[in-house]
């Protein structure tokens, strides 16, 4: 198990290192430089001279590559082109918005998910299991932002139990900041719910056809038991899966939601740096969701192996 | 009064029936087999006995077990008497085990469920029944995971799962069928002693009257769902009556007459042929360790010769079989068809890929689903420069299906409205489309039941005469390949131990290891072959 995890920590070291390079490759080619465009088209080429040194451009690139690198590893990810503050401070406020809000959607997600899904299982094409079918068809056909206004005319406008949106932060309490995530974070949740319960579903209903379920019949255990002893173990391993994959898009891909409920996430942040073409603030932003996808990617690795044997013997 | 007493029973699954009056009954400490070809119900009447039957199943009659009415008895009464009163074993034990599972555990599970001992006291008799089955627990720990146990350990294990709380009634469906013969012969003589020790009654399905002829008390022959016949073994082997049993009787150790082969002529040569696998790692900075899947083999097999391999699983037979048809390169050694070496350079040799095809083990997954017969018999065609088109091609593809005993008008069908046996023909007509000249059998015969597999074999032999077939007929089953082959090989980890004539072979096996390979295989005693 312990080799195991270090070969995962390995290969998630090199995934970094490449995802660095490319990114950094990338935003090279991209069109543009950042200092006329903060100048204007009338700019002095002494002023241009000057603000380019400034902001670390006059450098050869795989030099600014490493400054970059290094910067980073210290925890200095440059100053924004655009706001002229430091962007680790930017990104890290935005982060404390985004992360929380993330885990809360993943948390009720996975909430709903696994007994909605169970219950369809072992109720395979009867009523109970039809209206899950139905009920999530419906949920993933539905755009996030919808269930978000829905959600902002019941309880916010109607019930007035939530605020329509903004974020009262984490300075008046966890109570406070939980309370203002609350409708975004179930607006994020319903869809996933409803695309984690049929996979939990599906994958159950694979396993309750396998041999091993029948042995455990034969050895007295009810229906229930086996489901449960048996069945939901062995159908984590896709469930974890499609858990990982939703993390990494819950943390980027927000940016619809918190538009909608005026949360300044990190979605925002990068819609705003891009259109401001604020290169430092986008390169940073995306090296920190390729972190946190591949972080998730490496747990996710350690849960495959918690839950299964036969991957941690195969190292 | 019986301990299992099955009466008048019958079953329809969504109307269409299933079992029509079936009744047997088994005492304790007696063995009842009950045998027939696959769909003549022998599972489900076991499965009717765990009241373990597929949605939608109808059943009227009565089965007793120990005195409780089971059939339409309410579902918790049932938990209580599954693992405790009727144990079950089943065929495939490569799947029976829960993968994420200690095999402790899985095995404690059966006693902890029924609430009969505290966990200590289970876990003790884990250990005891676990040993008792000849799995110890100090070089099989408890904390072991069935990944990393060999077919023949994960059957005991489910053994030791079915017989922890001794339950009066043991039920085996197939439990050796998907196991080496050697295997087999370990379990069955287990599951005898089980019953001797433990006073059980044990129901055992068999689709093979030779692994029961020695062993069961009492012999219940089944067809389409009707017992036709039932009685003392002894009696039953000696005086059979029914067309059905003796039609099994014959098929299962049926003889086919081949042509004789002409002079030797070698047309595959098989030269000091060496397969290393590399295994992971173990630790970083190792040197990497091979296994020696295929090691220094060396044979000849001549034109017109029928040829047969046999080992168990495991033995390489397989790896040998795809480094023939060049579909893995070897590390050492040559591999010639007709003079030409299958693989040139680091890729296989189109110009001597197409003189061989293959048959292989399934019948079921190896078609594509989606294609007609005339389509999927062709196929080999893309191997040649210059496939016949139009009315030629016709002309083979009714060539081939007559051949093979289909009707031309087959082409048109699709695969899954055929049989078993049927598909196997269709895969025999498609591996002789192309006139090859070598033709490797790769368990071809093994998923057929007994008189199917009569009539494939007889098949064969005809062909043999008709087109001059040579052929590597690579199996587990000793006794098809007695009949099937002309010369034989036994292969063991990696090796040929022993090679000759076939019947020589078998007469006088030299090699300790083909001695006990013929030693364990199930024989029919010659009683019955007078009366058939």
């Amino acid at each position: 198990m312990l080799r195991y995890a270090l070969k995962r920590l390995i290969s998630l070291a090199l995934s970094l290192a490449v995802a660095s390079v490319v990114i950094f490759a990338v935003i090279e080619v991209a069109p543009g430089d950042p200092a006329s465009f903060m100048l204007g088209v009338n700019a002095q080429p002494e002023t241009l001279a000057a603000l380019r040194a400034e902001l670390g451009l006059d450098v050869s690139r795989p030099q600014r590559y490493l400054n970059w690198v290094s910067g980073m590893l210290a925890g200095d990810f440059g100053t924004s082109y655009t706001y002229r503050t430091p962007v680790a401070q930017m990104v890290a406020d935005r982060l404390w918005v985004s992360l929380p809000l993330a885990l809360y959607a993943l948390t009720l997600s996975t909430l709903i998910a696994f007994p909605v899904g169970i219950y369809a299982a072992a109720r395979r094409g009867k009523p109970g299991d039809l209206a899950v079918m139905g009920a999530t068809q419906l949920g993933i056909a539905v755009p996030n932002f919808w269930f978000a206004m829905m959600l902002v005319l019941i309880f916010a406008i109607n019930l007035r139990w939530f605020n329509a949106g903004g974020f009262a932060g984490w300075d008046n309490g966890l109570w406070a900041g939980l309370h203002s995530l609350t409708l975004p974070a179930i607006a994020l949740a319903l869809p996933q719910a409803a695309i984690l319960a049929r996979v939990m579903r599906s994958a159950l209903l694979d396993i309750l056809g396998e041999d091993f379920m029948r042995t455990a019949r034969a050895k007295g255990l009810s229906r229930r038991q086996a489901l449960w002893r048996h069945g939901v173990r062995n159908a984590l391993i896709p469930v974890l899966t499609i858990i990982g994959l939703q993390f990494s898009f819950l943390l980027a891909g927000s940016i619809i939601i918190e538009q909608v409920f005026y949360l300044p996430g990190l979605g925002r942040l990068v819609f705003q740096a891009i259109s401001a073409r604020d290169l430092i603030v986008v390169e940073s932003v995306v090296m920190l969701l390729v972190f946190a996808v591949i972080t998730v990617n490496f747990l996710v690795d350690l849960a495959y192996a918690a839950v299964d044997p036969r991957l941690r013997s195969r190292t | 009064m019986s301990l299992l007493e099955i009466h008048n029973l019958s079953l329809s699954i969504h109307g269409a029936p299933v079992l029509d009056h079936v009744s047997l009954s088994i005492d304790p400490g007696q063995i009842v087999a009950v045998t027939g070809e696959s769909g003549s119900g022998k599972s489900m009447t076991a499965l009717a006995v765990m009241q373990l039957l597929p949605a939608g199943t109808v059943a009227t009659g009565s089965v007793r077990l120990d005195g409780h009415a089971v059939l339409n008895s309410p579902e918790d009464e049932m938990c209580r008497l599954r693992g405790a009163a009727v144990g079950m074993v089943f065929q495939e034990p490569m799947t029976a085990l829960n993968p994420v599972k200690t095999i402790g555990d899985q095995v404690m599970e059966t006693i902890l469920i029924h609430k009969a001992m505290p966990r200590d006291a289970a876990r003790t008799r884990a250990q005891e029944v676990l040993t008792r089955v000849g799995l110890p627990p100090d070089r099989f720990p408890l904390s072991r995971y069935p990944h990393e146990l060999s077919g023949g350990q994960r059957q005991r294990v489910v053994i030791a799962m079915a017989i922890a709380l001794r339950p009066r009634l043991l039920i085996a469906d197939e439990p050796t069928t998907a196991l080496d013969v050697t295997t087999q012969a370990q379990i069955l003589d287990l599951l005898k002693g089980l019953v001797t020790e433990y006073g059980m009654g044990l129901l055992m399905i068999t689709h093979d009257l030779a692994v029961v002829a020695d062993m069961a008390d009492r012999i219940v022959v089944m067809q389409k769902g009707r017992v036709v016949e039932t009685g003392a073994t002894d009696h039953l082997l000696r005086h059979m009556q029914h067309p059905y049993t003796r039609m099994l009787f014959q098929a299962s150790g049926h003889r086919v007459a081949l042509p004789a082969p002409p002079a030797p002529a070698p047309l595959l040569e098989v030269r000091n042929v060496v397969r290393d696998y590399r295994l992971p790692r173990t630790r970083l900075f190792e040197k990497p360790v091979h296994h020696r899947a295929v090691d220094h083999v060396s044979f000849t097999l001549n034109r017109s010769e029928r040829l047969g391999l046999v080992g168990e699983s495991g033995c390489g037979k397989s790896t040998l079989t795809r480094a023939i048809l060049g579909l893995e390169e070897v590390q050492r050694g040559q591999i010639l068809l007709d003079g030409q070496p299958v693989f040139t350079g680091h890729k296989p040799n189109l110009a001597v890929r197409r003189k061989m095809q293959v048959v292989f083990q399934d019948p079921f997954g190896s078609f594509n689903p989606r294609h007609r017969v005339a389509r999927l018999i062709t196929e080999p065609f893309h191997l040649l420069e210059a496939p016949p088109t139009g009315s030629e091609r016709q002309h083979r593809i009714a060539e081939m299906l007559t051949a093979v005993g289909l009707s031309p008008d087959d082409a048109g069908k699709y695969i899954h409205e055929f049989s078993g046996g049927q598909r196997q023909r269709i895969a025999i007509a498609r591996a002789l489309m192309i006139r090859p000249e070598l033709i490797l059998f790769d368990e071809a015969v093994s998923a057929l039941d007994v008189s199917v597999r009569a009539q494939i074999l007889d098949l064969l032999a005809e062909l043999c005469a008709a087109y001059d077939l040579t052929y590597l007929f690579i199996s587990h089953d000793l006794s098809v390949v007695r009949t099937i082959t002309d010369r034989v090989m036994v292969m063991q980890s990696g090796k040929i131990v022993e090679q000759g004539e076939t019947e020589r072979v078998f007469a006088d096996p030299q090699h300790p290891y083909t001695q006990t390979l013929i030693q364990a295989v199930p024989k029919l005693p010659e009683i019955g072959q007078g009366a058939a």
